[in-house]
């Protein structure tokens, strides 16, 4: 059998987690394939609509990123997104999609490794859990 | 320091008692308007906005009904104001709702005395309408009720009120008080000094305390509390699951009637009636291609738990949600063990005080530094 593909959405803002996902690629670090990215302005754009779609839609993890505390280019869009974040984490826990699947991460431009490791470290984790258990949709009315 | 006057009434009177109060305030000008549950006929009970003292005779604001919040209507009462003073007699957690509201700035409490009413439950619409045809009145659900006995053949007050641990009202000008008042008595309290001065006008004269009020309420608020908390836990433990979730909305239709009743769903426009949601036939077939079906109406999990994410941090139990589906889905507990866990997640109480930011309203770099767990 073949070994477990996670699906993570990613939201990255387009000012830095997204730049660092380029300048990884660009310093030719490859990070899984596992991590589909949509750019977003900035962090604080994402609506938690977003997030539950996604999972509703059968994703295994969902990572949000957004610049570093005090480097918004909105000023606050990623405090926003960190209250968010922890609100719907409260959510979703109850139904068996706890925080392990749903991360929010600060990577600045310039961090492309970090932003090497993060991938690398989610989908190890989310191979590790397993699919979501929302990826029995089949049965199950959404 | 509050002030209490005593309203003595004889058997079948208690109404007539509240209108002769209120009656004076509206006729020696500490308000022009009352909005208060009264009797509507013969069958029936509404709030009711009343501008004329001649007809408040009908005012029964014990009767065990709350059809619509009343937080939804000092919303339409006050977001436009008036500019004439009104007396508002409500349920504690309507005005809970109401906190939350002003905050929002859809309720405006400049020209509002605010009555809260003591609260030991209200039975559903329907079940009222049994309850009169029993000859049940405000008078005996009051005696019953304090000893605990809601009861009725087949219906019993709903189970929101059956754990609601708020059955006396905060930030409020006034209280009428009736959990530990002794037979034939109730209290009007003045919390403000807008209720000292409304309670002056009124021609009552302050004295006498409710000697029994605090030790009754501790009482009620502690079995509730022990049944809110059984009830999570029986919630938690059975709907731990999307597929358990999704079976206890298997009877759901996406009427949108559970938003429409709740107090606290803040929206203007709620965004599953905009476009955001009016999808072309192509989106539906791209999505049943998905998994080869589709459910229709879709998103209904959606649905829910989109609304969770808007209205769970302002969530006061109230138990509309469930009064309101059509399809007997009960939602309160769904809802409330939400609200429980955000609420919590940011130390906020919805309803306990206007001066209490909501937390999506406002956010600072030093906090919840455990969502991403770095430190520069
Ligand atoms: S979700 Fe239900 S219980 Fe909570 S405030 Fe809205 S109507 Fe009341
Ligand atoms: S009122 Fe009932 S049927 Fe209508 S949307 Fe709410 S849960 Fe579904
Ligand atoms: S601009 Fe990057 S998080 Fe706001």
């Amino acid at each position: 059998m073949s070994e477990f593909e996670p699906k993570i959405v990613a939201f990255f803002c387009n000012w830095c987690t997204f730049t660092a996902a380029d300048l990884a690629g660009t310093s030719r670090l490859s990070y899984p394939p596992n991590i589909k990215i949509i750019r977003v302005m900035c962090s604080g754009m994402v609506d938690p609509k977003y997030v539950l779609k996604a999972f509703l839609n059968g994703a295994d993890g969902v990572l949000i990123g957004g610049c570093w505390p005090g480097d918004c280019h909105y000023i606050n869009g990623n405090l926003k997104a960190r209250r968010r974040v922890a609100l719907v984490t409260e959510l979703l826990k109850q139904y068996g999609i706890g925080e392990e699947r749903f991360w929010l991460r600060w990577i600045a431009a310039s961090e492309g490794n970090m932003l090497k490791e993060v991938a690398d470290e989610m989908t190890a984790k989310l191979k590790q859990l397993g699919p979501s258990p929302l990826q029995n949709k089949g049965q199950m009315a959404v | 320091m509050a002030k209490f006057a005593k309203l003595s009434f004889k058997k079948d009177e208690l109404n007539k008692e509240l209108s002769g109060f209120f009656k004076g305030i509206m006729e020696n000008g500490a308000v022009d308007a009352v909005l208060a549950p009264m009797a509507q006929g013969k069958k029936g009970n509404r709030l009711t906005l009343v501008t004329s003292a001649a007809n408040i005779g009908q005012i029964d604001p014990f009767a065990p009904i709350a059809a619509v919040s009343g937080a939804k209507i000092a919303s339409s009462l006050t977001s436009r104001p008036s500019g004439r003073k009104v007396a508002m007699v409500l349920r504690p957690c309507e005005i809970r709702a109401v906190v939350e509201l002003v905050k929002l700035k859809q309720v405006n409490l400049d020209d509002v005395v605010m009555i809260g009413m003591d609260c030991l439950g209200r039975y559903e619409n329907t079940d009222f309408a049994k309850f009169q045809e029993q000859g049940g009145t405000s008078e005996s659900f009051l005696e019953n009720a304090q000893a605990g006995k809601t009861a009725m053949a087949d219906c019993d007050i709903i189970g929101a009120c059956k754990i609601c641990e708020f059955p006396t009202a905060d930030n409020v000008d006034m209280r009428l008080c009736v959990i530990g008042a002794d037979e034939g008595s109730v209290f009007v309290e003045a919390v403000t000094n807008k209720g000292e001065e409304a309670l002056g006008k009124s021609g009552l004269k302050a004295g006498g305390v409710p000697a029994g009020r605090g030790e009754a309420v501790k009482k009620l608020v502690a079995t509730r509390t022990e049944a809110r908390d059984k009830k999570f836990a029986e919630f938690r433990a059975e709907t731990n699951t999307f597929e358990a979730l999704s079976d206890k909305l298997s009877a759901c239709i996406n009427c949108y009637n559970c938003r429409v009743a709740c107090p606290v769903c803040y929206c203007k426009e709620c965004v599953f009636i905009t476009d955001t949601f009016r999808h072309t036939g192509e989106q539906f077939m791209m999505w049943a291609d998905k998994d080869g079906m589709l459910k229709m109406p879709n998103d209904t999990l959606f649905y829910h738990l989109t609304r969770i994410t808007h209205m769970s941090l302002f969530c006061v139990g109230c138990g509309q949600c469930t009064s309101a589906c059509p399809n007997d889905i009960d939602l309160m507990p769904l809802f409330r063990t939400s609200a429980d866990k955000t609420q919590a997640r940011f130390n906020y109480q919805a309803g306990r005080s206007v001066d209490e930011e909501q937390p999506m309203a406002g956010f600072k770099s030093d906090e919840l530094v455990e969502v991403t767990g770095q430190v520069k």
